[in-house]
């Protein structure tokens, strides 16, 4: 009798635990339960973390006005700015040297930032075309492709009218390896029958 | 005289006996089930500021991870986006739709935007994106197929034994070095995901990391 009683506490027991906790990797909208939490949190600063320390409330400070950055990226040459040292003209030409691993470099970035909203083949067909985003440069445009290298790179800096900027997420050498695939993507829809390698034509694969 | 111990004492150790061993095996059980970081971490799913979705931003538009989280491969900490950067598509699309409301009210007036952290590691581990980027680790080895999910949640438990199982043994979950941030890729084959797997190992020489000051330092 008393066994029987204690069987059924016990599996009534099982039940309500189970049914309160749920099951392993279930969902929940609690923070997690930090069960031994020895030194756990400790009061230093993480990266984009809050603070109620400074009055913004923000754990990361500002750098003080005229801090220049380590890198040497503050330096007037067209590399940095896309100009011609000392004036605003637009550097004309790409100051990195042209390799197949810059444009292979330029390709992987193209593929992350820009071919969203201008399409695999910069015509502006992106994805978000289909979703409202309808105001989108076709890259191919004669007066695009006729642009400096350099206002290309203030373009991808600065942003342009609807266009907003990709400075603070992309380096400075990578823009300009974006740059140099642009300009491949661009001369492969402008190519004549001429400019094809000599010798024997290659069937095309696939 | 009557019985010192009546007949229902008798039963009584060997009750004792089956009782305390179902009561202590329940318990035990219930330690083992719950008191891990398989509970109590994962299936965490915060309540977001902003209903965002990698459902749709990555599952639908395809959108690699580095466009919003740019620094991951680069830094130790994966960055969560500047609201401007989502305001370079929603300037046009959605543009006015109350969801969006904090966001352009952070680029706007600068109000703060808190997204709700969803993975934390206790503050004495240290954790490295950077060099799991590198190595062929893919983020969907540790944040499970978010590119289906439209509300993050922590989909490993991230705990100790989660990260030593692959640093003892880290050819079956390395990738080609191209592919690490493509959510969608499969090996073949388990047998080619090892032969390849070993080779990575080789050519770009991954330490077998299970010294403590790897992660405690
Ligand atoms: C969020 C969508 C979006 C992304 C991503 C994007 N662009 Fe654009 N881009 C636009 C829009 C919209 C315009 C048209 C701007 C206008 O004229 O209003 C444009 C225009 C341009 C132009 C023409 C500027 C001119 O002089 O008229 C260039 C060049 C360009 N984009 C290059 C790029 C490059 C390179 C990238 C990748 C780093 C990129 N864009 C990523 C939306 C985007
Ligand atoms: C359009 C921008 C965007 C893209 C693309 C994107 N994310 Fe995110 N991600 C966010 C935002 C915004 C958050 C914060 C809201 C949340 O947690 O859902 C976030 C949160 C996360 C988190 C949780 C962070 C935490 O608080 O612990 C992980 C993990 C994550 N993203 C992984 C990925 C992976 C992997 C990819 C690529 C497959 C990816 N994201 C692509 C914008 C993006
Ligand atoms: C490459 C362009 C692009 C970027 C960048 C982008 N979104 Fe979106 N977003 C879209 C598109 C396209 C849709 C789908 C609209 C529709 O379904 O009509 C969408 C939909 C949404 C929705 C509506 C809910 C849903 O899932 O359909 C929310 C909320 C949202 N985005 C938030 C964000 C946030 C927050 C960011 C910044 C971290 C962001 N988006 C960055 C293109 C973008
Ligand atoms: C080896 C496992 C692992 C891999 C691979 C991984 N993450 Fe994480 N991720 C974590 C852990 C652990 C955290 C929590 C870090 C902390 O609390 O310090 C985290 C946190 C994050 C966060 C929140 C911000 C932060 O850094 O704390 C984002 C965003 C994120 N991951 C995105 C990504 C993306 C994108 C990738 C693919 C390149 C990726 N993760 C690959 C384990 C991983
Ligand atoms: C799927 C495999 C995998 C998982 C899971 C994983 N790691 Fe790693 N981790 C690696 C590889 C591969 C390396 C690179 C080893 C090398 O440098 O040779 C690495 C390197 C590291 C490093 C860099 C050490 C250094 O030398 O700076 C740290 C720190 C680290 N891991 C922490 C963690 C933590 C914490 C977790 C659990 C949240 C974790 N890892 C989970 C595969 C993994
Ligand atoms: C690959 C990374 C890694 C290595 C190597 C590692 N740890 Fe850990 N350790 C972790 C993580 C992650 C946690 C946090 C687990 C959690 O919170 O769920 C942890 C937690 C701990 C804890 C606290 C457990 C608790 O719940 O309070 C101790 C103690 C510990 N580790 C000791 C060690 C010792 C001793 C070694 C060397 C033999 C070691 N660790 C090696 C990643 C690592």
């Amino acid at each position: 009798m008393t066994m029987r009683v204690f069987l059924a506490i016990l599996v009534l027991l099982v039940v309500v635990v189970l049914s309160v906790a749920g099951f392993r990797g279930g969902f929940s909208r609690r923070p997690p339960i930090e069960l031994f939490n020895d030194m756990t949190r400790q009061p230093k600063i993480h990266p984009q973390s809050a603070s109620d320390f400074f009055a913004d409330g923000l754990a990361a400070r500002p750098p003080v006005p005229g801090t220049v950055a380590r890198d040497g990226a503050w330096a007037d040459t067209p590399l940095n700015t896309g100009r011609i040292t000392g004036t605003t003209n637009f550097a004309a030409l790409n100051p990195r040297p042209l390799t197949a691993e810059l444009i292979a470099r330029g390709r992987e970035r193209f593929t992350i930032f820009c071919q969203p909203c201008h399409g695999p083949l910069a015509d502006g067909r992106g994805i978000t075309a289909q979703y409202g985003l309808v105001i989108v440069a076709n890259l191919h445009d004669p007066r695009i492709v006729r642009l400096t290298d350099g206002e290309i790179f203030d373009t991808i800096t600065h942003g342009k009218n609807n266009m907003a900027a990709y400075g603070a997420s992309i380096t400075v050498t990578d823009r300009w390896a974006i740059i140099a695939y642009l300009r491949v993507l661009q001369l492969s829809q402008l190519g004549t029958a001429d400019d094809r390698p000599a010798g024997p034509s290659a069937a095309p694969t696939k | 005289m009557s019985d010192l111990f009546p007949l229902w004492t008798h039963r009584l150790p060997r009750q004792l006996l089956v009782g305390g061993l179902l009561l202590a095996t329940s318990v035990t059980a219930g330690v083992w089930y719950y008191f891990t970081p398989k509970y109590t971490r994962a299936g965490y799913q915060p309540l977001q500021p902003v209903p965002f979705s990698h459902a749709t931003h990555v599952g639908q538009l395809g959108m690699d991870c580095r466009y919003c989280h740019d620094g991951v491969e680069r830094s130790a900490f994966a960055n969560l986006p500047a609201s401007a950067t989502c305001m370079n598509c929603h300037n046009q699309v959605l543009k006015d739709d109350p969801r969006l409301a904090p966001v352009r009210d952070n680029v706007l007036t600068g109000r703060p935007l808190a997204w709700v952290r969803v993975h934390r590691l206790p503050d004495y581990v240290y954790f490295n994106h950077a060099v799991h980027a590198r190595r062929g680790v893919s983020c969907d080895r540790c944040h499970g197929p978010i590119q289906n999910t439209d509300e993050t949640a922590v989909a490993e438990p991230l705990s100790m034994s989660f990260c030593l199982d692959c640093h003892r043994n880290p050819a079956p979950n390395l990738r080609p070095a191209a592919e690490v941030f493509n959510v969608n890729w499969r090996p073949t084959s388990a047998a080619q995901q090892l032969a390849d797997g070993q080779r990575f190992v080789r050519e770009w020489d991954v330490k077998r990391l299970d010294n403590c000051a790897a992660c405690h330092r």
